[in-house]
């Protein structure tokens, strides 16, 4: 698994003005390179393949400001994909429809895909930022019995 | 293929369809449009274009101006030629979306019907729109009649698409007075204004796949200010651009075009300054005065409104002893924006002519010959005078008792 969650080139850095560059140097109308070279093609390559450009978030930490997170549980999960496709900041790790992660680089806490989670007990639940991942597997909620 | 007209030498249009032949005849590919009066025909006639094959294009429909202007800079991002027109309350709700297509370097053609901003309600032409713009990044171009309509809106698209400016420009032309008044306009034929303006050429387009590019990023303190700066010098560099651009149209079409155009101003002593229609009006006073009294008057027009022609105004009214500047517009508590303008420039010259200021024409009330006239005498009052005899501030053909503000400054 080591790659295919794209943690080499993912969030190395802060996003902001790494350089400042002066007045005249600006790309005019603020138009933004999301890659490096010519990307023909790139919506079939993998994330982590991709020659994103500096400017691109991809490459930058944008969630220094959360302030709960969601903390995945595998033992649970079924792959269903719900949080996939209702996460808004593309922040679901997941290949071949088998779920990986959570992309902490860009996850903004929002709750959604744990909102969304249908197993028993959620495989997504929000924690504090400061819990550690370990420590709230530990305490993971039992199966909850269905009221009758 | 698109059909072609088969046009006169001279055609019989008002300023609504001499904008919309032009838009027609440089191809525009994509109009989002919410019609307001007085500028509907414009957009009314390029759908017609469209559904009757004279223009390969896209006409989108949309709920308000600044939905329009919003598909706009969506088309014009995506890499099309792109127009729209409006008025008044239209233009007043697109202005959010102006500055985003500036900032954003996008060259969208819009066609502006200056009419009188509400409250009260009023259909009417002034400037009151015109001058909401003004501070929005465009390039503003005026027309003062029909033809002139015709021949701005083929020199926006030049001007604008150009490779060292990529900024929007603005066509005025006076509600109703100019867009509703048929007049000989001397188009050229289809060929030969497509050969003018040109094929569009792309430039960091969406939908180029093989280099994706986000428009509408934020900057905060860090990039902000350098986009601006980038920006505004981008828009005083384009008068260079627009001067090649008119001289080029002039060696086509024979109608010669100036970022100010000067009037009878050779020998002038007195001067008016003037936008849209009223130059028109103010260039038959001066002419008369000139025949009946001997008057040495003159009048001087900004073409180009933004980028301001700083440079040009200084040297079309540094040597006249007085001249009035007229705003067609409610100034809201200032004196108008055009004297103060105008002001700002001669101070930098050695002569700094006498100046005064008049509001007028609001709503559309009528500005006769009789009152330019009027105004041209009141001048040579204060050269004579060697200073202001009235309020530097005056409202001409206002009704009720006479308004006026400041007197000069003396100790």
């Amino acid at each position: 698994m080591n790659g295919l969650d794209g943690t080499e080139k993912r969030g190395i850095k802060e996003l902001g003005a790494e350089k400042l560059v002066g007045w005249d140097e600006v790309e005019q109308g603020v138009v933004i390179n999301s890659f490096e070279g010519d990307a023909t093609g790139v919506a079939n390559v993998h994330a982590e393949n991709r020659n994103y450009s500096d400017f691109n978030s991809y490459t930058a930490t944008v969630a220094s400001w959360r302030v709960i997170k969601p903390v995945y549980n595998r033992d649970y999960c079924i792959d269903c994909q719900n949080c996939w496709v209702w996460c808004p900041d593309s922040s679901i790790i997941s290949r071949d429809k088998q779920m990986l992660g959570i992309d902490y680089d860009h996850c903004k806490g929002c709750q959604v895909c744990s909102e969304v989670c249908p197993t028993n007990p959620k495989s997504l639940l929000m924690f504090l930022e400061a819990t550690e991942n370990d420590e709230a597997l530990a305490g993971w909620p039992e199966k909850k019995e269905k009221e009758k | 293929m698109a059909k072609k007209y088969d046009l006169n030498e001279v055609e019989v249009w008002d300023g609504n369809y001499a904008a919309s032949q032009a838009l027609r005849q440089a191809q525009v590919d994509v109009v989002a449009a919410y019609p307001i009066t007085p500028s509907t025909p414009i957009v009314e006639n390029y759908g017609n274009y469209v559904a009757n094959g004279y223009i390969d294009g896209e006409f989108v429909m949309v709920e308000s101006e600044h939905a329009a202007m919003s598909g706009c800079v969506g088309a014009a991002a995506s890499g099309g030629r792109v127009a729209t027109a409006t008025s008044s309350q239209g233009f007043a709700l697109m202005v959010e979306v102006l500055y985003q297509a500036s900032g954003m370097r996008l060259p969208i053609v819009l066609t502006v019907v200056n009419r009188a901003l509400a409250s009260p309600l009023n259909v009417r032409g002034d400037h009151s729109d015109m001058y909401l713009g003004r501070d929005s990044g465009w390039i503003q171009l005026d027309s003062f009649n029909a033809q002139e309509a015709y021949d701005m809106v083929l020199c926006a698209f030049r001007i604008g698409e150009n490779m060292n400016v990529r900024l929007p420009v603005m066509v005025h032309q006076d509600g109703f007075i100019t867009s509703h008044t048929a007049q000989n306009v001397s188009p050229l034929s289809d060929d030969e204004a497509y050969a003018f303006v040109g094929e569009y050429q792309p430039y960091n387009d969406m939908l180029d796949f093989s280099k994706p590019v986000t428009y509408g990023a934020q900057t905060e303190e860090d990039w902000h200010y350098e986009h601006k700066a980038r920006q505004h010098k981008a828009l005083m560099d384009s008068r260079d651009v627009i001067n090649s651009v008119f001289e080029e149209y002039k060696a086509k079409t024979g109608r010669e075009y100036k970022r100010v155009e000067s009037y009878l101003m050779d020998d002038a002593e007195v001067a008016i300054v003037a936008l849209g229609t009223t130059v028109e009006t103010c260039l038959l006073a001066a002419k008369q005065l000139r025949e009946e009294e001997g008057i040495k008057a003159g009048v001087v027009a900004p073409r180009c409104f933004r980028p301001f022609p700083f440079d040009m105004i200084r040297d079309a009214l540094m040597n006249v002893k007085a001249l009035c500047v007229m705003d067609r517009s409610a100034p809201g508590g200032a004196m108008g924006a055009l004297f103060n303008e105008v002001s700002a420039a001669l101070y930098t010259t050695p002569n700094r002519p006498i100046i005064t200021n008049y509001i007028y024409g609001l709503g559309g009330r009528d500005f006769s010959v009789k009152e330019a006239k009027r105004i041209f005498k009141e001048q040579l009052a204060h050269a004579e005078a060697g200073e202001i005899t009235t309020d530097i501030q005056q409202f001409s053909g206002l009704r009720g008792p006479k308004l006026g503000f400041f007197k000069t400054k003396r100790s």
